[in-house]
């Protein structure tokens, strides 16, 4: 009864979040600079009246509450809008490239973490100076560069472009994985076992990451709304067919109804992925 | 660990004391366009060669650094103000303000804010000129960057207001304005400073990536990101190495910043 009760508060949570966050998007979108004016406000060939058109139309959407009711009561019917730039269907736009966006994200967290995790376990078990260095100075270089930088040097170097998300998702998972095994480590029992002769492994597997389980799932959370992010920079640069390649092109069309629902979509993946996470955690908290 | 840190701090004095006092010289313009030379690499004229329109690329870089350097701590400050509007405030008053605080800030540290970011820069007018526009993009980037710092200057404040010392205070009848200037303010302005210059890589590299894509600082004014964008040019990166001078830059910038104001004791 108690987990129905926290799944049904996280459900709620979640619901809330997304709803405000797709607000939050309508506002800013609302009060930037620039809101209302069209691109085709500059063609010369159109006449007074049809910019005049246009400017009445884009001026139903100035106020943002009427208009932020109105986007969710169409979006509650599966209406998401047509895209002004492509003039299809957003949703299908979204149907056709959600499939290799969730590929590509899916396959660079798989190879980041496993690349992770191996390489902290390697330190901790090796005791390797050297290699502790070598992979700080890694992830520490890789946080240093833009994750669009990475992928135009893959570019550059004929590689797969979906190896500039794992490279920041690597640098990110593997330093903040290695700062919290570093510090458990240093936890008086964890010291005691050690002193007792427990093996390296052991001791990894069966103290260390029992104490860490719950920052692990957090951190899981976090790299897939870290992943998500990244994706933009790198579909759009890698030419890859994805959702970031559909927000980067929308984006430099202005197409408005494409950009809102794909980000109120990226919002409700993120904070499903977080609260997944968290409910985990909190679960095997308490299994414990 | 000592040297390291005078190191990285050198390393960020001398590329902002190059990109301060290079662009003031006279004759090193990064809009000037030598029609002679387009496209060309390192000469005795043009140290980095030249850009596509015949711009110089040794003085683009050195202005771009200006840009990225001037307004990636305006727009961490910004940040840290309302992280400290979001966080500390309400952690010191406590109750009801700090439970709406955590939420709104939980909120913020859910949402994609590049998604968000790459919407509001979409709708920016066709004319905004580029001075406007690198003002917008840094102001926005502030904007939306409190959500960490702030779940931190949260978490010091309520500590503090469990400390010893401010419960000493309170029983000695210190006011809650005379408690929160003198005795909190001055514990949390540490952390401040910390987060404020966590922020500023961070940002340099969110500029860069929105810059990449063609939506951060518009031409003619170069930043570091904008400049990043002639790697795009994959034929150009192959016949000339020069074009990764700014990367270089900015890598170093970025390290140096990281090892230098790595405070995480404070954090």
């Amino acid at each position: 009864m108690s987990t129905w009760r926290t799944i049904t508060n996280r459900l709620v949570t979640v619901s809330l979040v997304i709803l405000a966050g797709a607000f939050i998007s309508a506002t800013l979108v609302r009060y930037a600079p620039g809101f209302g004016t069209d691109e085709q406000q500059l063609d010369a060939r159109l006449s007074r009246e049809s910019i005049q058109a246009l400017r009445s139309e884009s001026s139903a959407e100035r106020n943002v509450a009427p208009y932020y009711v109105g986007w969710l009561r169409r979006t509650l019917r599966g209406d998401l809008g047509t895209s002004r730039s492509m003039g299809r269907p957003v949703s299908q736009l979204l149907i056709e490239r959600a499939g290799t966006t969730l590929r590509v994200v899916a396959k660079s967290l798989t190879i980041a973490w496993i690349a992770a995790v191996s390489l902290v376990v390697a330190t901790w078990t090796v005791h390797s100076a050297p290699l502790e260095k070598t992979c700080t100075i890694a992830s520490g270089l890789l946080l240093c560069l833009p994750v669009g930088a990475v992928a135009l040097l893959l570019i550059l170097l004929n590689g797969p472009g979906y190896l500039a998300l794992v490279a920041i998702v690597f640098s990110k998972v593997h330093r903040y994985l290695s700062d919290l095994v570093g510090a458990t480590g240093g936890m008086s029992h964890i010291v005691a076992a050690r002193a007792k002769g427990i093996s390296e492994l052991r001791l990894l597997f069966w103290h260390v990451i029992p104490a860490i389980r719950r920052e692990v799932l957090a951190l899981a959370g976090v790299s897939i709304a870290l992943a998500v992010n990244a994706a933009i920079p790198v579909e759009a640069l890698c030419g890859i067919p994805g959702i970031g390649q559909l927000a980067w092109h929308s984006a430099l069309a202005r197409d408005l109804p494409v950009l809102l629902n794909v980000s109120w979509l990226v919002i409700a993946f993120t904070v499903l992925a977080n609260s997944g996470a968290d409910l985990l955690a909190d679960e095997r908290g308490r299994t414990a | 660990m000592k040297m390291t840190r005078i190191a990285a701090l050198a390393v960020i004095s001398v590329i902002t004391l190059i990109s301060m006092v290079g662009s003031l010289l006279p004759g090193f313009d990064y809009r000037l366009q030598d029609r002679k030379h387009f496209s060309e690499g390192p000469s005795y004229e043009h140290w980095l060669g030249t850009d596509a329109v015949g711009r110089d690329r040794l003085a683009r870089l050195v202005h771009g650094a200006r840009v990225s350097f001037l307004l990636a701590p305006a727009a961490a400050g910004l940040s840290v103000f309302l992280a400290f509007v979001m966080g500390a405030a309400p952690g010191f008053a406590g109750g009801v303000t700090e439970r709406i605080a955590k939420s709104m800030i939980d909120l913020a540290l859910s949402l994609p804010w590049f998604f968000l970011l790459l919407m509001v820069r979409a709708v920016l007018p066709l004319n905004t000129s580029s001075g406007a526009s690198a003002a917008i993009t840094f102001f926005m980037l502030g904007l939306l960057g409190w959500g960490v710092p702030a779940r931190i200057l949260l978490a010091r404040a309520k500590r503090l207001m469990q400390s010893e010392f401010v419960l000493l205070a309170r029983a000695s009848g210190v006011s809650e304005r005379r408690l929160f200037c003198v005795h909190v303010l001055p514990n949390l302005l540490p952390v401040m400073m910390a987060q404020f210059w966590i922020a500023v890589p961070v940002l340099i590299l969110a500029e860069a990536n929105l810059s990449l894509l063609g939506l951060g600082v518009a031409e003619p004014l170069p930043s570091l990101g904008s400049l990043l964008r002639d790697l795009e040019s994959v034929l150009s990166v192959r016949s000339d190495l020069s074009n990764f001078a700014p990367l270089l830059v900015l890598v170093a910038m970025v390290s140096s910043m990281q090892i230098a104001f790595a405070k995480r004791e404070v954090c």
